[in-house]
């Protein structure tokens, strides 16, 4: 089909005119976004709409930083972000590392209902959980978006599919050796599993930073918000002006939009393998 | 992590003597705790919860054992309309994003130039937080100055209250809940069409076939599985349809018309007070015995297509 393109001039144009059509409309809310952002309030509302700002002013960032503590809501996302991911990162290695490699009784059975947990929807569990951050007395504190996530099935099964790629000689080989455990799996398989940490990590900062439901029912307080938790709230109790609406929701896409244009491949690879098998 | 290293140390200077017959417990436990504590516990509480009728969870006092919740919540008629906007919501996403997906993931699986240009602009909403880029859908889909209004009245039709109107603002939530689905499915087609192989096209070629031709009876057939995959994936998400509605309309709609399943959950236990969590854990499990009832048919036709 390639090579018969090819020699249709037209089909090709085709291709390319369809492509770039749908490239705009996916991509248009980024840019009817971040140019609004820079508009001011007469012309937000201008109507037929302005293709562009008149002027490239950080105003509207600036009222917004000054509205609503966005650069504290950045840190609050930040945090949770690394403390969450780097603690699941953790117990995401070791629990693959048991599952794969060690031996013991009902390893099958336990790894079996851990896949039936995998369908659990989050929203289902959130009822409970959010008891559950009250009663252990953290809840309306940072950790309540960072203890509640320090382990996941999905993770785990997906690191354990790998490690389960690398072959058992070579376990046995250092084991003979007099190889701990422990030194196998940082010296040898975490450096091996490299490209699938990337993207076990890469794919689970994305969740958290853009997390929403439980940061609502988590938090409370001002100052302990997340970004898109912050921005909604900026929104919906302040009644946001539309143009500093946009810069707000710019602060929030932006840092996301820098991560996906550098580390695009390991997203996108990580998502087709993660999504096929799970 | 450092103490957890030296705990580590300490005890396989020992192990090594008792031949490591428990270490896995060690490596199992920080990764277990969590899933016990915010999984399976939750899961199992969520279901007792839903039979105690009159639940009370400070006081963790109900009245009977029962299927009272249940009763009450499939009479509900939030919950009636949960149902009926939910299902509606899935019959028109997923048809329309996965028949958009297939033509433009073959598309983008030719040879093309600046591929990776093309790529991060269909996939970059992927990453993007539903709450942020909402609220420039929520501007687009503006009465008065929005651009799709505005693209619409160049083809002459009047402008129309996409948010503010329950009429349209169905219709609105679905745009938004197609374009938002569409990279991950991109995804998914893209890594199925890659995985074919090239003889099939080479071979339809040489029997002369053109591209139409060669995309209904070669590659759509060949992609099937991953289409099926898909769909299933999407439907199972889809059921969860939630987050869309806060940036788009703060909640359900005017005139509380958009109720999906998942917001009547976070209505029982988190809108109302004091929060009725018996209504939500039922609520909750019928959610959950839905997605079971299409993960269940997913692995039973994926395991027919293996045979």
């Amino acid at each position: 089909m390639k090579k018969y393109l090819k020699n249709i001039t037209l089909g090709k144009i085709l291709v390319y005119v369809f492509l770039i059509l749908g490239a705009i409309i996916m991509i248009f809310p980024f840019y009817w976004m971040i140019t609004g952002a820079f508009k001011t309030s007469m012309e937000i509302i201008a109507f037929p709409p302005k293709w562009l700002p008149s002027s490239f002013k950080f105003d509207n960032f600036i009222i917004a930083f000054q509205k609503a503590p966005f650069a504290k809501y950045f840190m609050n996302s930040v945090i949770a972000m690394v403390g969450s991911v780097s603690i699941c990162t953790f117990t995401t290695i070791v629990g693959a590392f048991a599952f794969s490699k060690l031996k013991f009784p009902g390893k099958h059975i336990i790894f079996g209902a851990m896949m039936g947990l995998m369908m659990i929807p989050f929203e289902m569990i959130v009822i409970t959980n959010f008891r559950t951050i009250i009663d252990i007395k953290i809840y309306n504190t940072i950790w309540a978006l960072i203890i509640p996530f320090t382990s996941s099935v999905f993770y785990m099964y997906i690191l354990k599919g790998f490690f389960d790629s690398i072959p058992d000689s070579l376990y046995q080989a250092a084991r003979v050796d007099g190889c701990s455990n422990w030194k196998y799996l940082w010296r040898v398989m975490v450096p091996i599993a490299k490209p699938s940490l990337v993207t076990i990590v890469l794919l689970n900062a994305i969740a958290s930073w853009n997390s929403f439901l439980w940061p609502t029912l988590a938090i409370i307080d001002k100052d302990l918000k997340t970004l898109p938790f912050g921005l909604y709230a900026f929104v919906s109790e302040g009644g946001a002006k539309t143009e500093l609406m946009m810069a707000a929701s710019t602060i929030v896409v932006v840092p996301m939009i820098i991560l996906f244009i550098f580390a695009r491949k390991q997203i996108v690879n990580g998502v087709a393998r993660g999504g096929l098998k799970g | 992590m450092s103490d957890v290293a030296k705990k580590q140390k300490k005890s396989h200077f020992s192990w090594g003597k008792f031949k490591n017959k428990s270490e896995w417990l060690i490596y199992l436990f920080p990764f277990a705790i969590g899933v016990i504590i915010f999984t399976l516990y939750p899961i199992v509480n969520v279901f007792m919860i839903s039979f105690k009728e009159g639940f009370d969870y400070i006081s963790k006092d109900f009245t009977a054992w029962g299927l009272g919740n249940y009763l009450y919540v499939l009479k509900d008629p939030y919950f009636i309309q949960a149902l009926k906007n939910t299902f509606s919501y899935v019959f028109i996403v997923i048809p329309v994003s996965t028949c958009l997906a297939v033509v433009i993931a073959t598309l983008l699986n030719q040879k093309i130039k600046f591929s990776g240009l093309f790529q991060t602009a269909y996939f970059l909403p992927m990453v993007t937080s539903t709450i942020a880029i909402g609220f420039a859908w929520r501007f687009m889909f503006n009465y008065k100055s929005g651009i799709i209004n505005y693209l619409l009245s160049l083809i002459g039709v009047n402008a129309i209250d996409w948010l503010q109107n329950a009429t349209y603002n169905f219709t609105a939530l679905c745009v938004y809940g197609i374009w938002a689905i569409l990279p991950f499915t991109i995804i998914l087609l893209l890594s199925g069409l890659q995985n074919i192989d090239p003889m099939y096209y080479t071979a339809a070629k040489v029997d002369g076939a053109g591209p139409l031709r060669i995309f209904f009876r070669v590659t759509i057939p060949l992609l099937a599985p991953t289409i099926f995959l898909v769909i299933m994936v999407n439907t199972i998400s889809c059921f969860k349809v939630f987050n869309e509605l806060f940036p788009l309309f703060q909640g359900p709609g005017i005139a509380n018309n958009l109720f999906t399943v998942v917001y009547y959950i976070y209505y029982q236990f988190r809108v109302l007070i004091p929060s009725r969590y018996g209504y939500a854990s039922a609520a909750a499990v019928m959610l959950f015995l839905i997605i079971f009832v299409f993960t269940m048919f997913q692995r039973f036709v994926e395991k027919k297509l293996k045979n």
